[in-house]
């Protein structure tokens, strides 16, 4: 065992893929797809990833934020309005294809990396 | 012959790739052909890559790229006597881009020997017009935007209406054996001649946004495109190179793929609702889909599309490595922008107001800026300067103001004067007209035709 205590680890550690882009020019969308079930179930619940989360990492309005939870294929996902207009003078991210980051290293509290949570293959 | 009209069982449809230009083996395009495809379905454009593509009415792909693939698949179409549809030609489907793919298509027909009719379906529409439906109550915002202003309409370079599957449906039944359309939905040009067929609307419309990323919906996006044979009940996703799969997470997945809601999608003609939709795999790389519905709308709207100038751009860019600066990089870079402000107003007499400037920090927070999860230091500093201003000449004469601080600047407590790390002489680009997408509004219309205009090759079809 480390003799430290380790961070808590992130939503990336249990998914396969995260993910954004645009959806059209006035919308981002991001895509979490989980390894497993049990990775779904932290991704998907509510108390842990919800529309003020996102408002809040991503300086959004969390009114405008949409969550779907797709169990069938243990992914979550989440779309709103641009913040800035697409490749107007502050738009640093052309195809949004960068603003999964802070949401793949949201750390995920009270859920260490078990085996249960690791990857099949 | 165009196909017939008479009621098929099945309907096959052969996307080579995502976009006409991106390239396919060969050989993907002869195991589709010999799957027995009724059209070859491929997407010419997107706004993905921003307003530059519609604002200039240029192309994103380059003229070679297009024409070779362009080649194989007239040869395809010819061979197997079923009409090719490419839309939104020329990126964003400007009736530029419209004619230039058709400029391609006529000289690879003549080099070929080829004699297909070609039907352009133009797509761009005019200001005047769209502002009289604005003033009849027609056009309205989607969502995150507001009402339209007039202006907004005098002030795009150029406007394109979204297509459905109607303009195709009536040049393929004109004869026509090659389309090459404005501005349309991904998915029309799929959609078109299975509906014509009398394949039912909800597998259709499904199938048409899967196959409309070409391999996307594969397990290997890489390995090409996708073959989707429709019937009664549903439909089948393979794809074109037998090395590949389609498995029902990476069919059901591509659903996600660039949309704000993974489980409905407006079309013009209604709206495709998949949350009933089933994926069951039929062997190891084809997945069978049922349960997909569409919904047909009250009112038949067309999408807008349109872009104009906000500016012209000059961009410079330096770097910095010198790790006392590095570790200070915001306050060195706070200082800039204070400087370089007062020296713009001091030489040119210009104001914040009269221009726009932006400082990017790669390697620092560049990209994420304030939302950036990770503070750490970075080992080296990109330095983008980005000017927009109303004139060419105003923007680089800002950034040759900016020119020797970007190369000198010291932070005030150091004690010489630091040189940092132009890459390219001059260091400045012109980057020439700046344009933003200012339209995300329909127009309600009475027929899905009207705003569109077909031209032929020849009035008359093969005898």
């Amino acid at each position: 065992m480390p003799e430290h205590p380790t961070p808590a680890p992130q939503l990336s550690d249990y998914a396969i893929e995260i993910r954004s882009k645009n959806a059209g020019p006035f919308w981002v969308t991001m895509e979490t797809f989980m390894k497993d079930s049990a990775g779904y179930a932290i991704a998907a619940d509510d108390s842990f990833l919800n529309e003020q989360v996102i408002a809040d990492l991503y300086r959004v309005d969390a009114t405008q934020v949409q969550i779907f939870r797709i169990p069938a294929l243990n992914a979550v996902k989440i779309s709103f309005p641009r913040p800035v207009t697409q490749a107007s003078l502050r738009d640093r991210d052309i195809h949004a294809g960068q603003h999964h980051v802070p949401l793949a290293c949201l750390r995920v509290p009270h859920h260490p990396l078990t085996d249960e949570a690791q990857p099949v293959s | 012959m165009p196909p017939s009209t008479e009621a098929a069982a099945r309907v096959g449809i052969l996307t080579p790739s995502g976009m006409l230009g991106a390239g396919f083996a060969p050989e993907t395009i002869d195991y589709g052909l010999a799957l027995g495809p009724d059209v070859i379905a491929i997407d010419g454009g997107s706004t993905d890559s921003g307003p530059h593509y519609l604002g200039a009415g240029v192309a994103k792909t380059t003229a070679s790229a297009v024409s070779r693939d362009l080649r194989l698949l007239l040869r395809a179409a010819a061979t197997a006597d079923i009409p090719l549809i490419v839309g939104s030609c020329g990126t964003s489907g400007t009736d530029s881009g419209v004619d230039w793919v058709a400029g391609i298509a006529d000289q690879i027909m003549a080099e070929e020997g080829l004699d297909l009719k070609i039907a352009r379906i133009y797509s761009e529409q005019d200001a005047g017009f769209l502002k009289k439906e604005l003033d009849a109550g027609r056009v309205h915002p989607l969502a995150p935007h507001g009402p339209l202003a007039p202006e907004t309409l005098d002030s795009c370079t150029h406007i394109v209406g979204m297509m459905g599957h109607e303009p195709f449906v009536e040049a393929i039944q004109a004869g026509a054996q090659v389309i090459l359309a404005g501005r349309a939905t991904d998915t029309a040009l799929a959609a078109a001649v299975p509906l014509m067929l009398g394949m039912p609307a909800g597998p259709t419309w499904h199938a048409a946004k899967i196959v409309e990323c070409g391999g996307q919906c594969t397990t290997d996006p890489r390995a090409g495109g996708v073959f989707a044979t429709i019937d009664h009940n549903g439909f089948v996703i393979e794809p074109l190179d037998p090395a590949n799969a389609c498995t029902p997470i990476s069919v059901a997945a591509h659903m996600l793929y660039e949309t704000a809601n993974p489980y409905r999608m407006r079309e013009p003609a209604g709206t495709l609702d998949v949350s009933d939709a089933t994926y069951a795999p039929l062997d190891e790389r084809r997945v069978r889909v049922e349960g997909s519905r569409f919904e047909p709308a009250e009112q038949h709207t067309i999408k807008l599309e349109g872009a104009r100038v906000t500016g012209y751009e000059t961009l410079s860019f330096s770097g910095i490595r010198d790790p006392y600066i590095v570790a200070n990089i915001d306050r060195w870079a706070a200082l800039l922008r204070n400087i370089v402000t007062e020296r713009i107003n001091q030489t040119l007499k210009l104001t914040d107001d009269d221009y726009g400037l932006d400082i990017r920090l790669y390697g620092h927070n560049a990209i994420l800026q304030d939302i950036d999860p990770d503070p750490s230091t970075a080992r080296e500093v990109g330095v983008m300067l980005l000017v927009n201003a109303p004139s060419q000449a105003t923007a680089t004469a800002i950034a040759k103001v900016a020119n020797p601080l970007m190369l000198h600047l010291p932070l005030p407590e150091m004690h010489y004067l630091p040189s940092f790390a132009f890459a390219t002489s001059p260091a400045e680009t012109e980057r020439g007209p700046a344009y933003e997408f200012v339209l995300n509004h329909v127009v309600d219309v009475e027929s899905a035709t009207g705003m569109f205009r077909t031209h032929y090759s020849r009035e008359v079809s093969r005898a």
